[in-house]
C-alpha cells in the first residue's frame, strides 16, 4: 500500500456564529471570529488516499482524476464563496477548520476510484491545520 | 468526530551543544561546529498536535485562543530569545533539538482542553524532531 497526497487551494469568507447562544456568548468563546461580517482565509487542501499501485500503470489513482474530483467537489463549491451563507454544511454548523475538514471527507468519501480516502488535512493559515481520518 | 488540530509556533533561541560528560575533545568530536563555546543560534519552529472530539457546538477540537495563551505563557516567554543552555530543563541534559522537544512535549501535557498527539520542531528548514511520548521525561 502507498499514500498519495494531492493539494489544492480555495479561497473563502466566513464567520464563527452558534445561534443557540447570545451574542455576548458569541463574542466571548469566538473572539474576533464571530464578526458577523466574516473575514476569509486562503485555504489549503491536502487530500491523502492509499491504495495499491497499479502494476500496469504505476500509479494509485490517476492524478489527473483526482484533481478533477477535488475541483467538483470541493473547490467549484468552496472557492470564492462565503461559507456560512452559500455552502450548505455550513448553514448550521461552525465553519471551523475542524468542521471544514470533516464536511471535506463527507464530500469525497466514496468518490475515488481505485483508493481509500486516508485523510483530509485542511490549512487555514500555515501555522494552523486540522486533519481528519473518519474517525467516528 | 475525532480530528486532529495543528498549531504551528515560533521561536528564536542560541544553544551550545555540550555534555559534562566528556571532555573538551571528546565534545567537539561528538558535536563539532555545535559545540562552539560561544553558542549559536537558530529560528525554531514548534508545532503541536491535539486531538479530540470536534465540540458540536463550537465546532472545535479546543478554543485556538486558549492553545495560543498556554503556548505564549509556557513555550514562548519561557524560550523565546533565550539561551536554551540556561534553562532549567536543560541542566541535565543537552540542548539538542531531539531533548527539546521531549521538553516541549512535557510542557504540553499540562494543557488540558484536547488531548496531546505530538510535537513536530524545526530547527532549521532542513532538520526536523518529532516526539509522540513514551519515554521517560525525568531528566529533562
Amino acid at each position: 500500500m502507498i499514500l498519495l497526497t494531492r493539494k489544492a487551494e480555495f479561497s473563502s469568507a466566513h464567520f464563527y456564529w452558534n445561534d443557540a447562544w447570545s451574542a455576548e456568548e458569541n463574542q466571548r468563546v469566538f473572539g474576533r471570529c464571530a464578526n458577523r461580517n466574516g473575514h476569509g482565509h486562503n485555504y489549503t487542501l491536502e487530500v491523502t488516499v492509499a491504495g495499491e499501485v497499479d502494476p500496469v500503470s504505476g500509479f494509485v489513482v490517476d492524478l489527473k482524476q483526482l484533481k478533477d474530483i477535488l475541483e467538483r467537489e470541493v473547490v467549484s463549491v468552496y472557492d470564492h464563496r462565503h461559507l456560512n451563507l452559500e455552502v450548505p454544511e455550513f448553514a448550521k454548523t461552525v465553519p471551523t477548520t475542524e468542521n471544514i475538514a470533516i464536511a471535506i471527507w463527507r464530500r469525497l468519501e466514496g468518490k475515488i476510484p481505485n483508493a481509500k480516502l486516508h485523510r483530509v488535512r485542511v490549512y487555514e493559515m500555515p501555522d494552523l491545520f486540522a486533519d481528519f481520518y473518519g474517525e467516528p | 468526530m475525532k480530528a486532529h488540530l495543528s498549531r504551528r509556533y515560533h521561536l528564536s533561541a542560541s544553544h551550545r551543544l555540550h555534555s559534562e560528560a566528556y571532555d573538551a575533545e571528546r565534545n567537539r568530536e561528538i558535536f563539532g561546529k555545535c559545540n562552539n563555546p560561544h553558542g549559536h543560534g537558530h529560528n525554531y519552529t514548534v508545532q503541536v498536535t491535539v486531538s479530540g472530539e470536534v465540540d458540536p457546538e463550537t465546532g472545535m477540537v479546543c478554543n485556538l485562543a486558549d492553545l495560543d495563551a498556554f503556548a505564549q505563557t509556557n513555550l514562548i516567554d519561557r524560550f523565546d530569545h533565550t539561551n536554551l543552555n540556561t534553562l532549567d530543563c536543560f541542566q541535565e541534559s543537552v540542548s539538542t533539538t531531539e531533548n527539546l522537544s521531549m521538553a516541549i512535549y512535557r510542557i504540553f501535557r499540562n494543557f488540558t482542553a484536547a488531548h496531546l498527539e505530538r510535537v513536530h520542531v524545526e530547527e532549521t528548514s532542513n532538520n526536523s524532531f518529532d516526539y509522540a511520548g513514551g519515554a521517560d521525561l525525568s531528566f529533562i
